[in-house]
Parts: structure tokens; C-alpha cells; sequence
């Protein structure tokens, strides 16, 4: 498919789209007319996409700072009367929380919509944390679509509960709902034209003091009109299409509720084994539909609450029960039905369900010896740097100069941060040891330097330094914190699939954008300390490393080179090896640990395809056995 | 009850796992079957293991349940031992034989003849093919993939034809490997059926 199909497809037509595709599908019809976000994996690939489209749309679109920016980017669109669409995994929702809450505070007068992907079993994240909880926190209303139809589906009707009743509403998705791919039928696209000469519509903010800001004298009187919107919104979640019964016996002993991707797996196993069990699917879960609910467990014996990842509807239905004196019993993660963490499968969801019904008969199945040997004796594939990666430079680097200083590896900590360059984690580099969050790394570069006295190795990414590095450094600088930042300019966002930040010269809708200068912040923050290095240069690497580690203050070095991955760089030929000069001492294999570097049969084997021509290779070898590729 | 199929598809990043899943899941779309295919995104482009799951025919649920797949398509031997949580009795175990090695030093790659042997002594249907050689006699190593493609269609109970995958390819890559890609896809499709 060709994505401009997201744009031009009419009403009626159906394409295979991947969740977050149908997300844009959906801010397209809803007619939004600004977006921004920060990436994060699993909700990157709306970024990338809107990126793309935005002009064709009638978008505004950017890749904000961070989250936070993003929130009020949304936030300030919305309260302008415009449609506003803002989106992040969900650890960047801490981010943006803070301006997050006000907004529900304040409101908005155009809709706003915040999509939040969640991932259980933290296929690339640092926590579980389930994004229902901020509904709760907050006071806004969530939607919690199962699949690609419904995010679409969803998406747009947010906006049209937002509108109405002038209050911010989040569409949670999980890792399974925004990557999976499924058939989805398009709708009406509403109109969004520009009243300009830029290719969105401008709005036009009313003042309105009571409304907008949050003194205390008017944010008590917000906090009630809160309440009054979720207390008359709890009526439509209560008749809501999005929470609807799916029937598959005629027996009234058991009932099952479940949402987002845990109703697909509930689904598939009461339908593929036939189950006398019907099934309540909440996809409009706040404010939580007691009426519907009540109307729905009232003549079982037994319910089954099947929701991934903490127990919020199980509790909403105890309480629900409580509060009616019900006679019901509940199974879900509190009685252990359930595990309390990760994402669920069918498997999981059988194994729960079959404790109380009693119906998988399913053998194990056994196997030969020998596949069992085999299945434990392959070798692992885990994400590594790849081949020309100017990180692996810069860690083989700094584990020199650490050497050389004669200090020994549990004298320095490394605080790293998040981005690719995390994968330092693993040997032979054994360059992180500590991690909070974004940013964190600048943070706990001050704590450390304070705290003990080990030497400190903060490392972060181009992006990261400008979403949430720069306050630390001030702090670190004002309050005489003494540790070596690096920061690892690649010239892009890599981790999250390769979007511009502010340090290069594009924006998110690809025009020219002034470049942001990490060296001069470092300089305006008061380092004295800042050098930008050449991370393939490995006599500079080890140089500036030492001198920096004898310093007594921030010292800020950073090393400037592009990610391998950016399309359109020029690469310089692969290396080529020298058998005779080999003296098999496997420094380049074991110690440097590039992807295109393996011992195959005893010999030294390049793997021309994969190798960049880096050269820091050759730099490592002291026998000559690599020589630059002509 | 509808027609049922789920394919557990693994390789390595670069090998081009979604593209072909996407296709199949396109043509599914368009024979008018339910599908719904799942994929993991983040670490493909650095080496790592990368896996979708396509199941056509009814599902709501993206993921396939333990040992419930009929075809096990992998690109890369060692690819198809960590897949095989997905395979039973009667799954058709489709692999290319080409190695690609890994740069991790815990185990020493495996013999690919001794996995064959292995497999064979353990599962019904075991179908390994030479699809790197293929793809190069196709006109590029790049084509692995399509080889692939052919080989589903080749079993008897794929509920979809052919000539929709073709579409669907069509569809989906550029006009000019269009010619490449249907050979390499003919060629994937005889050395089952053939």
C-alpha cells in the first residue's frame, strides 16, 4: 500500500494497515489540524507516518523536545478551538503528566486527543506501567481499542467526545494493538482546510482567565467542573457501542469481561474451545460503565476479568459488586487466575480460565533428545551495535583510557541513558551500570559524583541531551558536580527508527530547521570542559577521555558522528584482512566486538556486506592485519 | 468454519520478514478472508531475531497459541529451532539453509545438516530449501524472500491462491523487480510442489 492511501482513500475502502497506520487513518478523518509527539517504540511509526503526510493532511506536525512540549503543543491547539493530536509511549507520559493533569483541569474548546501505547512484557522499554492508571489519576475519559479497526475507529469518535464535553481523552493502546496489522475499512474524512497561507487552519484562542489559569482561586472551581464532565461522560460509557456484550451460550453461569489486546486472546479461546462463557468487551473503560457491568454480572455465578497489565477493571468490578451486594465471584489477576504482569497470549488466558472450567485436555507433546540438546545449544541473536557504529568506538575508547589511567573497571560507573547506545550494556564494553529514565544519565552523573568517590562516565544520545539533558547540566554545573558527560551526537534519533531532533536541519515535515548547537548549550550552561571529538579517531578518543577524567568538573565530551543507519552517507570501502600479519590474539573479535568481525574456522573472516569502513578496526589491530579497503 | 492458518515467519533483521508477511496479509484482505498478523518492531535493523505471525480465517488474536501454527517459514536455520515452540506433528516446516552468523559468542553455530536431521527425526513435514542459491539464480540474493513466498503458496491447504499473492506483490514493491521477484517466486513454488 501506498501511504498517501491514508490520506486520499475514500470512505468505504479497505487496506491492511499496521495499528498505528489506522491511527493516522483516524486523526485524518477526525480532521485534526496539529500534532506533535515525542518517539517512543511502540508508537513511533505514527510519527513517521504523519511525518510524511502531514502537508498532504492539512497537519501541522512536529517532533517536539519531549512529551511534555508535545502535551502543550496539543494542549494550546486545543484550547485554540483546533482539533489537536498528541502521542507517546507510556513512560513519556511521565514526561508530559505535569502539563498533562492541568489540561484536564482547564479543558479544551477544540478536541484533543492523547494516544498512549503501553508495552507489556517490555519488548523495548524500562517499565510496565499500565497508562490506565492516569485516566484515574487525571479524571479523563479512556478509550482501549483491541484492534487495527477499532484504533481508528476510536481515534476519531475521541475526538468528538472531546469536543463535547471539553475535556482531553486518552486512546490506550498496547505493543500488540499498535503492531499488529489487520483489515480496516475507512470512513468520512472531515474537512480541515486552510484558512491561510500555511497548509493547516489557524485558530483563535479566547481569553478566559477562570478557564485557563490554574491560581488556586481558580483551579478549585476547575476541579468541580472535572467532576461534572466525568459524572454526565459516565452516562455515555454506560450505553457506549465501544462496551458490548458478545454472546456464545445460552447458560448464565459464567461471564467473562476483557479489553484492549487481552479480549482478543479471551475471544479466541472461548470461541476455539467452545466455552459456555459471554463475554463483556470494555472498550470505553473510564469513566468505568457500572450500570453496564452490573446489568452484565448480576445473574452469574462467576466472572473473569482478563485485562493486561494492572487489575483496574477487576477492581472497578469488585467494587461494582460491593456497592450492589452482589452475589458473584471474581477471577482475575487478585485471586491469581492471572498472572499480575507481562502480556497475556491465548495460552495464558486458557491456562487461567481452564483452572475454574476445567476443559484443556491438551497433552504435552515430547520430543527426541536430540532436539532438546539442539533447542538449548543454539547461539543467541540479541540487538547489537551495528558495524560502523561510532558508539563502539567511544566505548572501546573510554575502556582504554580507563586502562591506561590505571584504573580498574568497578572505579568508574557508567550512568547510561536510553537510545541505542544502551546496548553498551553488554561485554565487552560493560558500559552501563545505572539507568532511571530519559535524561537520567546527567541527573545521576551529579548524585554519583557527590555520593562516592568512583570516577563517573555519563553517556546520552543527541536526542535524549535535548529532551531532557540540558536542566541537569545546569545543575551539575552550579552545584560543582564532577563527572565526564559524552554525548553521543549521531545526528538523529536512531533508536526509534531514525527522526530528526533539534540538532540537525530539518524539522518533522522535513523543511529546513535551524540546527540547535549541543557544543554552544554545553558552553552556555558554564562547562569549561566541552571538546567535540571524531569517535573513529582512537588516539583522540583515549586523549581527551584521560585528560577529561583528571578534571574536577563537568567535563562535557562530544563525539560527533553520524548513525550508520542515516540513507545517503558516503562509506568508505570495507577492510580487508592480512592473513600473515594475524597473530590470532582475537583483540579485534573479542575486545571490539563488531558485527562484521567473526572468527570462522580459526581465521579472521570481514563480512564485506556488513562492514562500513570505519577503520577503528584497523586502529585496534597492532600487527597490521587489517588494512584500510581500497 | 472458516479457513484456518496461522504462520509463525522468523529470520533475521534485513531479511525482509515483514514485507512478505504484509503481502500474504494483503492478499488474505483481498480474497475477502479475515486475517490479522502481528509484528515486532525496534531491533530489526541491528541484527536481532525478528518474527511476525499471520493468521488468517476468524481470529481475533494476533499471537499463535503454543504449537498451533501450520507453517513454520523461517529464513535462517537457527532461526527455525527458536520457532519451533509454534510447530506440531503436522505443521509444514519450511526453511531456507543458508546460515547467517550470528556475532554473539555463547554457542558455536550448529551444523545445518545436523538440524535437518534432527527436524527430520521429530516432525512430519520438513521442507528445507536452498533459497539463497535460489534467489541468486533469480537475480539477487535480495529476492530471499520472494523465494519464500512461492514455497507457502506450494502447500496444498494455503487458503490462498498464487496468482492473489502475485497481486499483492505487485501491490506492494517496485515495478522495476517485479520480472526478478516472480521468478524467484516460481522457483520457490517448484521446489516444493516439484
Amino acid at each position: 500500500m501506498n501511504l498517501k492511501e491514508l490520506v486520499t482513500g475514500e470512505s468505504g475502502e479497505k487496506q491492511f494497515l499496521l495499528g498505528n497506520e489506522a491511527a493516522v487513518r483516524g486523526v485524518i478523518e477526525a480532521g485534526v489540524s496539529i500534532a506533535a509527539t515525542y518517539p517512543g517504540t511502540p508508537s513511533s511509526e505514527i510519527g513517521n507516518v504523519l511525518s510524511v503526510l502531514a502537508k498532504d493532511a492539512n497537519i501541522y506536525f512536529e517532533f517536539s523536545t519531549n512529551e511534555k512540549v508535545a502535551m502543550e503543543v496539543a494542549a494550546t491547539a486545543a484550547a485554540s478551538g483546533l482539533r489537536s493530536f498528541t502521542f507517546m509511549k507510556h513512560v513519556g507520559m511521565n514526561v508530559a503528566a505535569d502539563s498533562f493533569m492541568t489540561t484536564a483541569y482547564s479543558g479544551v474548546t477544540g478536541g484533543m486527543v492523547i494516544l498512549v501505547a503501553d508495552d507489556p512484557s517490555l519488548f523495548s522499554s524500562q517499565n510496565e506501567q499500565d497508562t490506565r492508571n492516569y485516566a484515574r489519576i487525571a479524571n479523563v475519559p479512556i478509550l482501549e481499542p483491541s484492534n487495527c479497526q477499532e484504533v481508528k475507529d476510536m481515534v476519531k469518535y475521541a475526538f468528538d467526545l472531546s469536543e463535547q464535553f471539553g475535556i482531553p481523552v486518552i486512546v490506550r493502546t498496547t505493543t500488540r494493538v499498535s503492531h499488529m496489522r489487520g483489515v480496516v475499512e475507512f470512513g468520512d474524512v472531515n474537512d480541515n482546510s486552510s484558512n491561510n497561507d500555511n497548509h493547516w487552519k489557524r485558530g483563535h484562542f479566547k481569553k478566559d482567565p477562570s478557564k485557563y489559569v490554574p491560581v488556586p482561586a481558580f483551579a478549585g472551581d476547575m476541579h468541580i467542573r472535572l467532576w461534572d464532565k466525568i459524572n454526565e461522560i459516565e452516562g455515555i460509557s454506560a450505553k457506549s457501542e465501544f462496551n458490548r456484550e458478545i454472546d456464545f451460550s445460552d447458560e448464565k453461569s459464567y461471564g467473562l469481561i476483557a479489553s484492549s489486546s487481552a479480549y482478543n486472546y479471551a475471544h479466541d479461546v472461548v470461541k476455539f474451545n467452545d466455552l459456555d462463557v459471554n463475554i463483556l468487551k470494555l472498550g470505553f473503560s473510564y469513566p468505568f460503565p457500572q450500570d453496564k457491568v452490573v446489568e452484565f454480572i448480576e445473574d452469574l455465578d462467576e466472572v473473569f476479568v482478563v485485562e493486561e497489565v494492572d487489575p483496574i477493571i477487576e477492581r472497578d468490578v469488585l467494587a461494582a459488586i460491593g456497592a450492589k451486594n452482589l452475589d458473584v465471584i471474581v477471577h482475575g489477576k487478585l485471586d491469581g487466575t492471572f498472572p499480575l504482569y507481562h502480556e497475556f497470549n491465548s495460552d495464558i488466558v486458557a491456562q487461567g480460565l481452564d483452572k475454574v472450567l476445567n476443559f484443556d485436555e491438551k497433552t504435552a507433546v515430547s520430543y527426541s533428545l536430540g532436539l532438546e540438546e539442539l533447542q538449548e545449544n543454539i547461539p543467541s541473536r540479541a540487538p547489537v551495535l551495528c558495524a560502523g557504529c561510532p558508539h563502539r568506538a567511544m566505548y572501546y575508547g573510554i575502556n582504554l583510557a580507563i586502562e591506561e589511567l590505571g584504573l580498574k573497571p568497578e572505579d568508574v560507573i557508567f550512568a547510561s541513558d536510553i537510545g541505542c547506545y544502551t546496548l553498551g550494556i553488554n561485554p565487552p564494553y560493560n558500559a552501563a551500570d545505572y539507568l532511571l529514565s530519559m535524561g537520567s544519565s546527567v541527573g545521576d552523573g551529579c548524585g554519583f559524583s557527590v555520593s562516592t568517590d568512583q570516577k563517573v562516565a555519563s553517556f546520552i544520545g543527541d536526542s535524549t541531551f535535548f529532551h531532557s539533558g540540558v536542566s541537569p547540566l545546569i545543575n551539575a554545573v552550579h552545584n560543582k558536580h564532577n563527572f565526564v558527560l559524552t554525548v553521543l551526537d549521531n545526528r538523529i534519533t536512531a533508536m526509534t527508527g531514525g527522526q530528526p531532533n533539534p540538532g540537525i536541519p530539518v524539522d518533522g515535515m522535513g523543511d529546513e530547521a535551524p540546527e540547535v548547537s549541543i557544543r554552544k548549550l554545553a558552553l552556555a550552561c558554564g562547562c569549561d570542559y566541552v571538546r567535540v571529538i571524531n569517535p573513529f579517531n582512537l588516539e583522540q578518543v583515549v586523549k581527551t577521555y584521560k585528560e577529561a577524567f583528571e578534571r574536577n568538573d563537568t567535563a562535557v565530551i562530544i563525539s560527533k558522528a553520524p548513525c550508520t543507519l542515516i540513507k545517503g552517507l558516503t562509506k568508505k570501502p570495507p577492510v580487508n584482512f592480512v592473513e600473515g600479519n594475524c597473530n590470532y590474539c582475537d583483540k579485534c573479535v573479542s575486545e571490539l566486538a563488531c558485527p562484521a568481525i567473526s572468527k570462522v574456522d580459526g581465521k579472521i573472516t570481514i563480512d564485506k556486506a556488513q562492514c562500513d569502513g570505519c577503520n577503528v578496526c584497523i586502529q585496534v589491530c597492532k600487527y597490521g592485519a587489517l588494512e584500510a579497503g581500497r | 468454519m472458516d479457513n484456518h492458518y496461522c504462520i509463525y515467519i522468523c529470520g533475521v533483521g534485513g531479511q525482509g520478514i515483514i514485507k512478505t508477511s504484509t503481502i500474504i496479509g494483503e492478499a488474505a484482505m483481498n480474497q475477502g478472508l479475515d486475517v490479522v498478523m502481528s509484528e515486532i518492531h525496534g531491533m530489526s535493523q541491528r541484527g536481532g531475531s525478528v518474527s511476525t505471525e499471520l493468521k488468517i480465517g476468524g481470529y481475533n488474536s494476533s499471537i499463535i497459541p503454543n504449537q498451533a501454527a501450520d507453517m513454520l517459514l523461517s529464513f535462517e536455520p537457527v532461526e527455525t529451532i527458536r520457532g519451533l515452540d509454534n510447530v506440531n506433528s503436522e505443521t509444514k516446516i519450511v526453511y531456507n539453509t543458508h546460515p547467517i552468523i550470528p556475532s554473539s559468542t555463547d554457542k558455536e553455530y550448529p551444523s545445518v545438516d545436523g538440524i535437518t536431521k534432527t527436524l527430520k527425526e521429530n516432525f512430519k513435514h520438513v521442507l528445507p530449501i536452498d533459497g539463497t542459491r535460489l534467489a541468486i539464480e533469480a537475480g539477487s540474493v535480495l529476492s530471499l524472500n520472494m523465494v519464500l513466498l512461492g514455497a507457502v503458496t506450494a502447500d496444498d491447504k494455503f487458503p490462498l491462491t498464487k496468482e492473489s499473492v502475485i497481486e499483492a506483490m505487485k501491490n506492494n514493491l517496485k515495478p522495476k523487480f517485479h520480472e526478478m521477484n516472480l521468478k524467484a517466486i516460481e522457483s520457490g513454488y517448484e521446489s516444493i510442489k516439484g
